[in-house]
């Protein structure tokens, strides 16, 4: 490598450590509120689409059942989210 | 009292058996009366660690299935007399490894006055991992580095507070310790490599020990003797600086800081 080269070099870029960190810090959380989650919660959502079925048309993907656990509260939330379609049709 | 050690980390390769050796083999120096278990049924290595491979006689299946009695598999350490190593069958499957009979072997163990036992698990969270740890009082979670391994031992210290006799009994939770592996200060002083920091934030675990990579630890094993006998080498310092710290002693974090050579030591090889 010439003199003049050495010396034109670029500041080498940062490090990849932080993006590991950050990937890290995302997939721990995430895996974490994931454990907490009771086994029965996917059975669970299968019961519901089906009994919400009953009445009117809606998809398996409609329903999203959330568990968490609020660590400051000493409580845990079960959170049941249906979407229903704009124009569902009573059967 | 007895104590039940497990060395584990999720991940392979990031220095279970290294690590189950040098502290093994550090405990029983201090005078205490030391045993490690090889977990890894079917894939034993820490015999060919310890340099005992060929004094294995009867295995930890064997054992288990009353085919011998604890004395006969034990193979007493050629360089320490409190050190014992308790070898893995290398020909049954897994399975073999029931709670009852581990249980049983523990318990035979510490009535033989055995100080500390402990337990090399292998990679994975399978039969073998899971039963390595299920007795354990304290962990040490050997990670490196790195994304996978972080990931995994954070796995293993939620399966240490949920999948343990400890936590079903709803006893004083497992003792949980971080030992950081092949770490690099060069690199991480260029932000290439998660810092001891990083690892902390990550995990929350606290910190036994730091062991820097060296060329040293391939060499031990190539030689069948555990790092820590090679106290000339930083890695062999700073596993005992951990065995010191497992005992209650203090001792300050050695070999993680980089010092950058200086543009005459460069030249003269300073």
């Amino acid at each position: 490598m010439g003199l003049l080269q050495y010396f034109r070099q670029e500041k080498p870029k940062k490090g990849s450590a932080k993006l590991a960190k950050d990937r890290l810090q995302i997939i721990v959380a995430h895996e974490h509120s994931s454990a907490a989650r009771p086994a029965y919660l996917p059975e669970m959502q299968k019961e519901i689409v089906a009994v919400i079925r009953k009445y009117m048309e809606i998809s398996s993907n409609d329903v999203k059942c959330e568990f968490t656990d609020k660590a400051d509260d000493d409580i845990s939330v079960l959170e049941v989210n249906v979407a229903l379609p704009k124009q569902h049709t009573p059967f | 009292m007895a104590k039940v050690i497990v060395v584990t980390s999720g991940k392979g390769g990031v220095g279970k058996t290294t690590s189950s050796a040098a502290i093994g083999t550090g405990l029983a120096m201090s005078g205490a009366k030391t045993v490690i278990i090889d977990f890894d049924i079917g894939l034993r290595n820490l015999d060919l660690i310890m340099g005992c491979e060929r004094r294995v006689v009867y295995d930890l299946i064997n054992v288990i299935n009353g085919e011998a009695n604890l004395q006969q598999a034990l193979v007493k350490d050629k360089r320490s007399s409190d050190l014992y190593i308790m070898p893995a069958s290398q020909t049954r499957n897994k399975d073999a490894l029931t709670k009852e009979g581990v249980e049983k072997v523990i318990h035979d163990l510490k009535a033989d006055g055995f100080e500390y036992i402990i337990c090399d698990s292998p990679a994975g969270i399978e039969q073998g991992a899971m039963m390595a740890l299920y007795f354990a009082d304290e962990a040490v979670v050997t990670t490196n580095p790195e994304v996978s391994s972080v990931r995994d031992s954070d796995r293993i210290t939620g399966m240490l507070s949920s999948k343990s006799y400890r936590s079903e009994q709803q006893l004083t939770p497992v003792k949980v310790h971080l030992l950081i592996t092949r770490y690099c200060p060069e690199r991480v002083e260029k932000e290439e490599m998660l810092s001891i920091d990083d690892i902390d934030d990550l995990l929350g675990i606290d910190l036994l020990g730091v062991i820097p990579e060296s060329q040293d630890v391939l060499n031990a094993s190539n030689l069948g003797e555990p790092i820590i006998l090679n106290q000339e080498c930083d890695a062999g310092k700073a596993y005992q600086d951990a065995v010191d710290r497992l005992m209650g002693i203090e001792r300050d974090l050695r070999f993680v800081t980089y010092e950058k050579k200086s543009f005459l030591s460069r030249i003269f090889g300073g």
